[in-house]
């Protein structure tokens, strides 16, 4: 499988090429290095090469080129700084002049607002919305990174009968468009009277073939040695698993705890079909619910920006931080979709 | 020391162990639902009771197919205005996402660029936040009165009111040649009709509310693709680049016939991805508009969520889901057919990059 072949190289390329600076990115490399060293990998951690192959632009050129690239930095930064600026405007100033990037009138009042301190009953109840994103990111990231690591060790080294089957039907299930799996869901959910539960949000998501897939890849490169030595010591599989593989697993680890983070909080088709009650909605599910039904009376742009901001504010942090381990995720989660 | 034996036991007994969560939830929530969604598609079923257990679901048969493709109603001619609506939304959005995003990794690949980290980030950043924000944020940008329309007014230009211009493409840019009428196309065409769709409404091409979608979707995936298309440019033996370098090869030929002949398998893949992709799309939907105005940017995605949740008809919105994910399928195949590697010239260029990394990792 050609596509296959190209993901898990681009994986590959994705973690050396995300592992600049800090202590965390050399150690990516240094472990990879040693998983090469022992012949597994052709070495593409060796620093690249940063002459220029050919000879630099001509000055109008360069000058053009940095124009270029600030022009279309400006074109994907533009959207989220007007989402701020008008976060922190009245309606009527976001209204009459939405291009300001400094509001002639600042207020936190939408934010009050949404944390039910502006003084007046709101038809947006933002806390509960948030309390559910965060219960459920959570329960979903601890059992993707548990689960998925243990199908990824198990699906990577462990003998035992049905391994191939099962490897094949992660692979076969990352192909099923999600989108056909919208109505079947919520017929499983409610044959087992799931719908409409906190269960039935977090159950089904709590394993994901994509992160099996990364978890798997991983392991195939930890030296078996240091399995067999463990072994010799007399620790068992568990042990093994736990004490010794899993810690060496800790980039990757990582890598599963911040995707997962990200597509949870993020999640919205599964959480809209798997739920009814105001309750239960989530940061996705209230937001669209608001704003795709608020459109007939008053606007309300700034309430939703600032909605929206904050709904965004966790995965920016984690991702500015974090940066390299989603670099890694994008071209090992290529396979996924 | 233990015998081999029991090892093997111990591994059985604890590889099952480790994969049966794995197993049963994607068993489950994944493989399961499928075939029940299939027993569902041929029922007529308003998602209460249990329809497996008899209940009042009745089984139909074929007939929720047959109001799709074959019979004259409603249902044919939504279904076949969100196949008009997507496949436009696929023929744009496609070879702009991926060429934006081959540009955006081409313009961060220069090894003298500064900075090149920092575009990164920018550049990726909105395929990391959520759809459903971004979809607020591009409902406020693109209203009649928004920033966008603003903009265009510092260069003279009347934006349309974006979100709620169900005028095709076609026809307004035919008009505005003085072409066509664009209220009266052609009495010809719309005399005659597929699917219970007139003609004059197959080629009206996407609205203008459609093209809005079309560029979130561009802005919002272009940062992964470029992503991918970042780590197969650096992927490219350096070799072979030098190589063409010392021939003399110019920056142009050095792209049109070093650089994109070797990532040509990631191309392709980026084309499937987005291809695949586009004809899901549903959150942007959802929260643009769902469907409106006058039903141009509904997708069959939306359409089969709406059918089933809104009209409660599980079985047609089951249907709808699967010839979905019947033309989903064919296309992929196609495509591969389409972009199937072939001719002498090609393989030369791509064994030579594989000679290149073999070498690298011998030395």
């Amino acid at each position: 499988m050609t596509a296959t072949d190209t993901t898990s190289r681009a994986a590959e390329d994705g973690r050396t090429m995300a592992g600049e600076g800090t202590a965390h990115g050399r150690s990516v490399r240094r472990l990879h290095l040693g998983a090469r060293a022992l012949g597994r990998r052709r070495p593409t951690g060796d620093a690249r090469d940063e002459r220029p192959v050919l000879p630099r632009f001509p000055r109008p050129a360069r000058l053009f080129g940095y124009a270029l690239v600030a022009g279309l930095a400006l074109l994907y930064l533009l959207p989220f700084l007007l989402q701020i600026s008008n976060s922190f405007k009245t309606e009527a100033d976001a209204a009459a002049d939405p291009l300001a990037l400094w509001p002639s009138t600042p207020t936190t009042i939408t934010y009050e607002r949404l944390f039910g301190l502006g003084g007046e009953a709101d038809s947006v109840p933002f806390p509960r919305w948030l309390a559910n994103s965060a219960l459920v990111t959570v329960l979903i990231t601890a059992g993707r990174v548990l689960f998925d690591s243990m199908a990824g060790y198990a699906l990577a080294r462990l003998r035992f009968p049905g391994r191939a089957v099962l490897a094949g039907f992660v692979l076969a299930v990352m192909a099923v468009p999600g989108v056909v799996l919208l109505i079947p869901r919520f017929l499983v959910l409610n044959s087992f009277g799931m719908f409409d539960t906190y269960s039935g949000m977090v159950v089904p998501l709590l394993v994901d073939a994509a992160g099996i897939f990364i978890m798997k890849q991983f392991f195939e490169t930890v030296p078996r040695e240091l399995e067999e030595a463990a072994r010799i010591d007399g620790a068992g599989v568990l042990r093994t698993f736990w004490s010794v593989v899993l810690p060496m697993a800790r980039p990757a680890l990582i890598t599963l705890t911040i995707l997962s983070f990200q597509g949870s909080w993020n999640e919205f088709t599964h959480f809209l079909v798997a739920t009814q009650s105001e309750q239960y909605e989530t940061l996705t599910t209230g937001l669209a619910r608001f704003v795709s039904g608020g459109l007939g009376g008053g606007s309300q742009f700034p309430l939703k920006l600032a909605a929206a901001v904050l709904s965004t504010v966790p995965v920016a942090v984690l991702f500015f931080f974090f940066q390299r381990h989603f670099i890694r995720g994008a071209n090992a989660g290529a396979v996924k979709e | 020391m233990r015998r081999r034996g029991t090892v093997h036991g111990r591994e059985r007994l604890w590889g099952w162990l480790f994969v049966s969560p794995m197993a049963v939830v994607l068993g489950l929530f994944l493989a399961l639902p499928v075939f029940m969604a299939i027993w569902v598609s041929l029922l007529d079923w308003n998602g209460q009771s249990n329809p497996f257990t008899g209940g009042e679901a009745d089984f139909v048969g074929l007939d929720n197919y047959r109001a799709l493709l074959t019979q004259d109603g409603l249902d044919r001619t939504l279904f076949a205005t969100s196949l008009r609506n997507n496949a436009y939304y696929v023929l744009l959005a496609v070879p702009l996402a991926t060429s934006a995003g081959l540009l955006l990794a081409l313009v961060v690949n220069q090894r003298l660029l500064k900075g090149r980290g920092l575009a990164r980030t920018t550049f990726y950043f909105p395929s990391v936040t959520s759809s459903i924000a971004v979809a607020t944020v591009f409902l406020f940008l693109f209203q009649g009165s928004g920033a966008v329309n603003s903009l265009l007014s510092w260069v003279g230009v009347e934006g349309p009111n974006w979100l709620n211009d169900p005028r095709g493409v076609t026809w307004v840019l035919l008009g505005g040649l003085g072409l066509v009428d664009p209220d009266q196309p052609s009495a010809s065409l719309a005399a005659h009709d597929f699917l219970g769709l007139p003609l004059t409404e197959w080629l009206a091409g996407p609205s203008v509310a459609l093209l809005t979608l079309v560029l979130m979707a561009t802005w919002t995936t272009s940062g992964t693709f470029m992503l991918i298309f970042l780590a197969a440019l650096q992927n490219i033996p350096r070799e072979l680049e030098e190589a063409a370098a010392l021939d003399g090869v110019g920056r142009r030929r050095m792209l049109w016939h070093v650089i994109l002949p070797s990532i040509r398998p990631v191309v392709f893949l980026v084309l499937t991805l987005a291809m695949i992709g586009s004809w899901q799309v549903f959150d942007m939907v959802y929260v643009m508009g769902q469907g409106s105005p006058a039903n141009t940017t509904l997708t069959p995605a939306f359409l089969s969520y709406s059918s089933a949740f809104d009209s409660a008809d599980f079985g047609q919105g089951a249907a709808v889901a699967f010839l979905l994910f019947a033309i989903i399928l064919t296309l992929v195949l196609l495509q591969r057919w389409l972009l199937r590697e072939r001719g002498p010239g090609r393989d030369r260029l791509r064994n030579r990059g594989r000679r290149g990394t073999s070498e690298r990792s011998r030395a």
